[in-house]
Parts: C-alpha cells; structure tokens; sequence
C-alpha cells in the first residue's frame, strides 16, 4: 500500500504499524519534546511511553507502535504539543 | 509520640487552609505546630486549580472574604520571599483574569444581573463584545451572547503555595508532623481544650484549629463540638498538552448558580483553563455528600460536552487523566471561621468548598486577628461557628 | 449481563476466554491489538492459549478499554474500537457479571544519563519490532538490564539481523540456582527455553557480561556510544571499569511493571505492586478476575495457566457446571515457584540511583532533570505520590507516570506507591469528542 510520510511517497505493507514505517524508511525519530525540542521516537514498542507521537491524517497525538499504517495515510513528524484542526 | 512537646495552638489539618492558619499565628508570634494524618496538601488541597476567584462570589460575605483573600494573596508572598529567600517561595502566582460566558439568549440576563452586582460591590468588571472575546480567547467558540472580563481573577498553584507557608512556620521556629493522626481533644475541668490526643498520646496546647478540610465535619463531631461540613465530590478532567490554548480562566455563566444550588443531584458548569505545562483543566462538578470515589463515566461525559461547547477544537484532544476530590462544604455555602463558643480553645477554619486555594490567604488573617484580639480583616460575623446553619447538636 | 469479559487477549487473556467458552458461557474477549496474541506473541504451550479462537467467543479486536464502572451486579467495560488513538472509532459499553483482567505488564526502564535519545529503547520494544515486525531497531545493539527474558530480546534481535555487541546483566544470580534439577525451573514447562537461548547467542558470539551495566548513552540526535561499567553488589559503578562501545541502538530492560490502572478502577487489592488473587484467580472485588502477568510475572506459560484457571472461575461464578481445571492450576504452582525465585534471583539494587547526573531526565514526558526534580523533593517536603507529582512536574505527562513512576517514587524516598500511580481511572487516552458522546450501552443476555 502506499502512504506519504512527511510528504514522501513510501510503499508499506498490510500489518505494519506506522512505527515500522518510520523505521524502515530509516527514520529514528519523528516527534520533537515541548520544552527542549529534543528528538523522540520509538520506546517501550507496546503503547505505555507515549514517546512515539506522530500526526496520522492530521490528527496528533497518535501512538506510532500501535497504529497499524492504512492506505494513503498522511503521517507526520509531530512537532512538540499541536492543536487538532 | 517523642519529639512533640507542646505548642500554643495545634492546627490540625496541614492542608491550605491549615497551613495558612499557621503561617499567621506564627507571623504574630504564636508558637504553632500543624499535624496531618497524611502528607502535606495531600488531600483536597492537591486537587484544587488554584484559582483564585472575585468573579464566582456573590456580593455579600463570600464576595467580601474573596476580595479580602485576593488583596491579601500578592503581600503574603511579598513577606514569604522576604522570610525564605526568592526561590523558595515560587507558588506560580499569575494574575491571569476570567471570562464569564453566555452561549445563550436564556443566558444573557442572569449575566447582565450577575455582573451589575459585582460593579456596585466594587469589583472590576468589563463587559466584551464577542469579537473581543476571541481576540482575547482565539478558540473560543464563536456562539456567544455576552462575556464579561473580571481582570482580577488571579491563579496560584496549591501544593508549593502550602509548601511555602509551611516553610515560613518553620522559619519562625513552628513545627509541622506528617502522618500523625488527631483522635480527639484533652479538655480541663472546665471543658477547655488542653491537648490534643493523637494516635500515641497527648500534645499540650491552650488551642486547637480545626482544619481538617472535608474530614472536619467528622472531627468536630468526635470532640462533641460537631460543626455542618459535609464532602461535595468535583472531578476535573485534564487533556494532553498543548501548546498555548486558553490564556483566563473561562467558565460558563451557570457556574455561579451551581456552585450555589442544592446536592439533590449532580450539578455541572463548564470551567476550562490551562495549566503552566500546556494541559487543559476541565471541570466542573458538584454532587453527593459522601467520600464515594467510584468513577462515574457520565460524569466525565457531561464535562467533556460543557468543555466543547465553549471551545469546540477540544473535542479532537485526548483526555489523559481524570481525577477528584472532595470540597468541604457547608449548607450555607460559608466558610466556618472562630472559635466555638461550644468549647473554648477549639476553632474551626474550615468549610471552603471550592474556594479554598483562594480564601486561605484572607482565612488565615482572619483567624490570626480573631486569636490575637486584632482588628479583623473582614467583619467575621457571618462566617462564626454557631450560626445555625452549621452548628449541629452534638449526638444529634 | 450473564457473561464474562476479558480484557486483554494475550496468553493470559486467551486462555481465559477459550476455558470460559468451553463451559458454555458468553464471553466477550477485548484487546487493543488487531490480532489476539498479547504483547509478546508467545505460542505458549498448555491450556489452549493458542492464538485462534473457538467462534464461540466473541473477539473485539482494536478496541482500547478505558474506563471500568461498577453497576449493579457487575462491571460496565467502556470501549472504543477502531484504529488507534481515533478519532475514528466507534464507542460502545459492555456489561458483565464476571469480569477477567489480563492486561500483562510492560518492562521497567531505569533512568540514566541519554535515556532519552532516539535508539535506546526497551527490550520488549526491540524484541516486538523485531519478531512482529522483522525491523531490527539498530544495526550494532548493546541489550542491558536483569532478568533472564533480556536473552529472549537478544535472540530476537539477532534473528531480526542485528548484532548484539553484548549483553549486560546488571544482576549475578547464583549460578543453577534457576537450572538446576529441583531449582527454580522445575515444573516450568519452557524450562529449555532460556539453553536454547543460550545455544543461539553462543552461536552468534554474544557476551553476556555479569555484573555489568549501561550507565550511560552518548549522540547528538541519537544515540552513537554508550559507557558500560562493572557495578558493585549494590550497582554502584566500579572506579575504572568502563568501556565505550560504539552502537546505534541499546535495548533495556529491568524487570516488569504490571498494568494496574483497570484493576486498580476496580479497586482490587494489591500485593507487593501486583494484583493479589487466590487459588482460583480471583481477586479482592467479588466477580473480578486476574490472571498472567498482571498478577507476577512467570512468562507466558503462567500467564495461560493462570487464564485457564480464570476463565473457569468466572465460568463457574455465572452458574455454569465447570470441572475443577486440575491441570492448569498444577502449572500456576509451578510456575508461581519460578515466578517467585525469578524475582528474587533479579532484585533491583539502589545503586542505579549513583548513574544520574543532575541533568539527566528523570520524566521523559515533562523532561524533569534529576537535579530540578532532587530540589523540589527537598523543598516541598514531599509525603505522597500525588504532591510528589504536583511539586516536581514528574508523572504529570502523557504517560502519566507508567514509565517514571515507580523510580521517581524511590528516587524521592516514598514508600512502595505502585497503586497510587495506577490510580488512573482513564486507563487509555479517549478524545474529548469521543468522550462526549452518547454510547450505546450492552447489558448482555
Ligand atoms: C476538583 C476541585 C477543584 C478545585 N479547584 C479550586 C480552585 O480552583 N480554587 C480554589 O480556591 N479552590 C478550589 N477547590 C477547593 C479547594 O481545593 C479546597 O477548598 C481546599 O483545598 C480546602 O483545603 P483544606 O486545607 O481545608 O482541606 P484539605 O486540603 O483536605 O486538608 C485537610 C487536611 O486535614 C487532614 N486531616 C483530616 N482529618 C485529620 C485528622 N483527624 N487528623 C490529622 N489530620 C487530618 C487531611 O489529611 C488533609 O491533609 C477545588 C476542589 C476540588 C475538589
Ligand atoms: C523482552 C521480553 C522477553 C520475554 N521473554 C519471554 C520468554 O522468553 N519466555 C516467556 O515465557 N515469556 C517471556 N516474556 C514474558 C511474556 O511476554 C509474558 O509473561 C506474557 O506475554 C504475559 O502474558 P499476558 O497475557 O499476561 O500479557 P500480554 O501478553 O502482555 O497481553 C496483554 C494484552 O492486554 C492488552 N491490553 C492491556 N490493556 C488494555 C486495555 N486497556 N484495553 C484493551 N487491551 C488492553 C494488550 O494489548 C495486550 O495484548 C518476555 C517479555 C518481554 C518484555
Ligand atoms: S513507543 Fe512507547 S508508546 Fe509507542
């Protein structure tokens, strides 16, 4: 299936989260921290962490480890805390 | 119990009330020594917004002691950083101002009354247009009838701020105990307090402050000298972080009427603010007069719609937390402040509901002046233990 | 509401819903995962914990549970099904009269200095992203920690393609103390598990270094070395003992942290940070059930057993006639002696306390520093998990202190708070717009 990530067309696999996307598309981090602006990515892989923030079709604030990818889905670099349009 | 002597006065209750009580004893030179079955604001006080509210008070004692509080609030932390040093006394003081907000035509009048009222008692209001109100508030729904703007509402944050008065009565030679439990009072032979008994024994004293918050209904029944102070659960639901979202407090215009109706059933006004870390706070509610913790997801729901109702892009933010407490309320809404005439050496400082943060300053004071035989902050009359509304016949 | 639910469809959970079915009642499995397996997809062995399910239970898969009430007679299961996180998804509540909670448990991580940067993460992160989704989460790994499943996270790792440059056990069990004839893995049917471990990362030359630790991670935007030490017997890192190992990812794990906030809505009781249960599965809150790892964590044998034998008692509670599960409940004891030895051949020692550095977050979340955090503690006089969160900003973040709970609680001197943490009545983020609305309510047959 294909989905974009930070605007880029990639291929992604049915079963993959957007997690293994990221990661396959050589990605290690893809959410910066509210205060120090630090680089985040994956961490406890099991959805407890909530380090691994990303913005899927728009909306922020989801758990790349456990977000299975879908077809054409929009996923972003989360950038510290964002307004959900 | 080694370590505890004795004091003049025992607060018991090291919340913020107690702790403020504390603080201006000690401030005039009263020996004092806080005790609390738990933590330091562990209880309500740790669930408290820490708004520091003139807007919600209706004219009359409450607004009195609020304006008092809100005055008092700024000098005690001017004295607190004299006494501590500057960064010991950082209780994130922000005097942000509120918005009162009708979303309705039904809604308008009652405003209108509401905020006339608080003019002619010397409150400062000013009433928004809705353009300006979302310039102020940019997300802001756009369904609004009327707002108001109190600029004086102010917020503070609970736990450093009893922290802070706790450590100004350590300063002054004051001591504070956690995880002693006060069972009851020593009384003379004339029926005078004398000590009071903890779980190990006995501390001397010549007073004892009751501030045991939502539990000092209980307490005072258990010395005999039982005062109407019932717990009245609110929850507040907290959102993920955001980024600047709502810079006032902002509540809807029902609010004031809630916090002063009846416990018959669950009552619910939208109140929406956010935290120094980003976080939305989404209160609020009122119900029961229990200590029942049990979660109650429809309480959460109705929350959820007020919330959305005054700022509909909450309804795509996660809600991480919810949690409670429990505001210890009296049938007339008023605090209880004084001595009880029932027992002499017992005083109440309790019965805030859900204002404490806000009235501790000025509870404090009042308190200190009645004990010290001063000039009273604000006349204490309607907020005296035997008042009807609120002293009980013990054993009743 | 004759029924059971069961929250969680790991081993545990699995196991729970096929034993309960069997005896013929209506049961109702729910996970938050698009297939039913658990976290960690263990093909364990033993009552049925296999992943397929018998059509007679019904499977809510994607479906985060995140609030439990009490009602009359039971418990209300508040659901939202679909894609993670929403906001697509659709809500629902379900009632039961027998409720079994099997949410397993997630590793522990300890602070240390660059715990924060991209590339280090948990062993369950890399073992998942490695066996569930064939990535490899770095190319040279280091994998530190105690406890004997950090073998099972390296194993994967070099099955996924990784090399493992070593592992460090922080712990030095006595040596046959678990393995020997009579020890604690006797009875433990998945005894051989941890040679057959042993046998592939032998084959793949990788040390397991004893004693060992990682103290700290180095990178600019991810993490490109680690300082690895001999500790003490306290962990306190030997003086002149580290070595830099050039990696690209580190995997950590120190023992497990159940996930109570479900059990603790329910308000069952604890015992040592764990759900307390008796010889049937049940726990302190009468019609509530527990089983696997969020009663002790024995691996994923126990896990099914104990869900057999859950699975059977909530049958049994709803009036159906169950036969006494003799065999499972056999493996629980079992498996409750090496859950107990492994805890106590593994315990965490306090020295871990001397790899922070005043800077080094100590709540990834809000990026509360160790020395900030250390000075609010002091001043504020801090007496409980509640104020302790207030006063220093630690555990106030989205994760709401299931990473950093339990080591910021230490850190500031608190007794054992494991509840007090738990204590999250919203056990999963729901949005505003999904809490809001009307759901429909299923009170069963
Ligand atoms: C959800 C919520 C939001 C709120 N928001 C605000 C707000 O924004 N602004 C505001 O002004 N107010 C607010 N309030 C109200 C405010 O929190 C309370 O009015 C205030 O905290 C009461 O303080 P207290 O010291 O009287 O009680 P507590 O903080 O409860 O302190 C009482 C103490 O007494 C101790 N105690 C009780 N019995 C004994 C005993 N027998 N022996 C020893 N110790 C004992 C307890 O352990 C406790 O620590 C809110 C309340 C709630 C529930
Ligand atoms: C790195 C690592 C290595 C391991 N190695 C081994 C090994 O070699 N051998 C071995 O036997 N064991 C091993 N284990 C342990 C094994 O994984 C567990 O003991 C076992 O999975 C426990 O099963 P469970 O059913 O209790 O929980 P889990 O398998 O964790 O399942 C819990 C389920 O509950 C669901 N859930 C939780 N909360 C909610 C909610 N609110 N709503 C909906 N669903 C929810 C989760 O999605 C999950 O699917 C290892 C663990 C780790 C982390
Ligand atoms: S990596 Fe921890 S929540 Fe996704």
């Amino acid at each position: 299936m294909r989905v974009r990530v930070d605007g880029e067309e990639r291929i992604a696999e049915e079963g993959q989260t957007v997690a293994a996307v990221l990661l396959a598309a050589g990605r290690d981090s893809w959410r910066t921290t509210r205060f120090g602006g630090r680089p985040r990515g994956l961490f406890c892989g099991i959805g407890v962490c909530f380090d691994c923030l990303v913005v899927v079709n728009g909306v922020p604030d989801v758990r790349a480890c456990l977000r299975p990818v879908a077809e054409g889905d929009d996923i972003r670099s989360q950038d510290g805390a964002e307004v959900p349009s | 119990m080694s370590g505890i002597e004795s004091a003049d006065v025992v607060v018991i209750g090291a919340g913020i009330i107690g702790a403020a009580c504390a603080e201006a004893l000690s401030a005039a030179g009263v020996r004092v020594l806080v005790i609390d079955r738990g933590a330091p604001a562990g209880a309500t006080t740790a669930s408290g917004e820490g708004d520091v509210l003139v807007s919600d008070k209706e004219p009359g004692p409450a607004l009195e002691l609020a304006a008092a509080s809100r005055r008092r609030w700024p000098e005690l932390l001017d004295e607190l950083r004299e006494l501590l040093g500057p960064g010991r006394a950082e209780i994130g003081w922000d005097p942000k101002g509120g918005l009162v907000v009708a979303t309705t035509a039904e809604a308008v009048g009652p405003l209108a009354a509401l905020t006339a009222a608080q003019r002619a008692a010397g409150v400062a209001v000013e009433d928004l247009d809705a353009d300006r109100a979302r310039e102020m508030e940019p997300y802001l729904t756009e369904e609004l009838t009327a707002v108001a703007h109190f600029p004086d509402d102010a917020q503070l944050q609970p736990v450093p701020a009893t922290a802070a008065l706790l450590a100004a009565l350590r300063a002054r030679g004051g001591e504070v105990h956690s995880g002693v439990m006060a069972e009851g009072i020593v009384a003379d032979r004339a029926g005078a307090v004398a000590g009071v008994r903890t779980g190990v024994d006995a501390i001397p004293c010549r007073a004892v402050v009751n501030a045991c918050g939502p539990w000092a209904g209980h307490f005072s029944e258990t010395v005999g000298a039982p005062v109407d102070v019932l717990p009245r659960r609110g929850m507040v639901l907290v959102t993920a972080p955001l980024p600047r979202f709502v810079g006032r407090k902002v509540y809807d215009s029902g609010h004031v009427d809630t916090v002063a109706g009846g416990d018959a059933e669950p009552r619910f006004s939208a109140v929406v603010e956010s935290t120094a870390s980003g976080t939305v706070l989404i209160g609020s509610s009122r119900q029961g007069t229990s200590f029942d913790e049990g979660l109650e997801v429809e309480v959460l729901r109705r929350l959820a719609r007020g919330a959305i109702g005054l700022f509909p892009r909450l309804a795509g933010v996660p809600v991480m937390r919810a949690y409670g407490g429990f505001r210890p309320c009296t049938p007339d809404r008023l605090p209880v402040i004084g001595e009880d005439p029932r027992m002499p050496g017992l005083w109440h400082a309790t019965g805030h509901e859900g204002a404490g943060i806000g009235l501790a300053a000025a509870t404090g004071r009042l308190l200190a002046d009645l004990f010290t035989g001063r000039e009273p902050v604000v006349d204490p009359e309607p907020f005296r233990v035997d008042r009807p509304e609120v002293a009980l016949e013990a054993g009743a | 509401m004759r029924r059971v639910v069961v929250v969680g469809a790991g081993p545990a959970g699995t196991a729970a819903a096929r034993a309960a079915a069997s005896f013929g009642v209506e049961v109702v499995l729910i996970d938050a995962a698009p297939t039913p397996g658990g976290r960690h997809r263990w093909d364990a062995r033993g009552a049925g914990a296999r992943a397929e399910l018998p059509d007679e239970v019904e499977h809510l898969p994607e479906s985060a549970v995140w609030a439990i009430e009490p009602v009359p007679g039971g418990h209300r299961v508040h659901v939202r099904t679909g894609p993670v996180d929403g906001p697509e998804r659709t809500g629902r509540a379900i009632e039961a009269r027998a409720l079994v909670l099997a949410t397993g448990a997630h590793d522990r991580a300890l602070p240390f200095p660059g715990w924060d940067l991209p590339g280090v993460c948990t062993a369950g992160a890399a073992r998942a992203m490695a066996r569930d989704q064939g990535i490899a989460v770095g190319e040279r790994v280091i994998v530190a920690g105690t406890g004997p499943f950090l073998l099972s996270a390296a194993v994967s790792l070099v099955e996924a393609g990784a090399r493992v440059t070593a592992i460090f056990e922080a712990g030095d069990p006595v040596p046959g103390f678990i393995t020997r004839p009579g020890g604690a893995l006797a009875g433990w049917t998945k005894a051989g598990e941890l040679a057959r471990y042993a046998a592939t990362l032998a084959r793949h030359d990788v040390p397991l270094c004893r004693r060992s630790a990682v103290i700290a991670a180095f990178g600019k935007d991810r993490v490109e070395a680690v300082l690895a030490a001999r500790l003490d017997r306290d962990w306190r890192p030997v003086p002149h003992s580290l070595r830099r190992f050039e990696v690209d990812a580190v995997a950590v794990g120190f023992g497990f942290t159940p996930q109570l906030e479900l059990a603790v809505a329910a308000r069952c009781d604890l015992e040592d940070g764990f759900v307390a249960v008796n010889a049937a599965q049940a726990t302190s809150v009468p019609g509530v059930f527990a089983a696997g790892d969020l009663t002790g964590v024995g691996g994923a044998d126990l896990a099914a057993a104990e869900g057999a034998v859950a699975g059977a008692a909530a049958a049994k509670l709803l009036g159906a006639r169950v036969r006494a599960p003799i065999g499972a409940m056999r493996r629980v004891r079992a498996g409750r002696r090496f859950a107990a030895a492994l805890a106590e051949a593994y315990p965490l020692r306090p020295g871990w306390r001397e790899w922070l550095r005043e800077d080094t977050p100590v709540c990834r979340c809000e990026e509360v520093a160790y020395g900030a955090f250390r000075r609010a503690v002091e001043e504020l006089d801090v007496g409980d998990a509640r104020v302790l969160e207030l006063a220093t900003g630690a555990g106030l973040g989205l994760c709401q202190g299931r990473i950093c709970g339990r080591s910021v609680a230490e850190l500031a001197g608190l007794p054992e708070t494991a509840d007090a943490f738990a204590r999250r009545p919203i056990a999963a983020p729901v949005r505003l717009g999904e809490l809001a609305e009307d759901v429909p309510v299923d009170e069963g047959p």
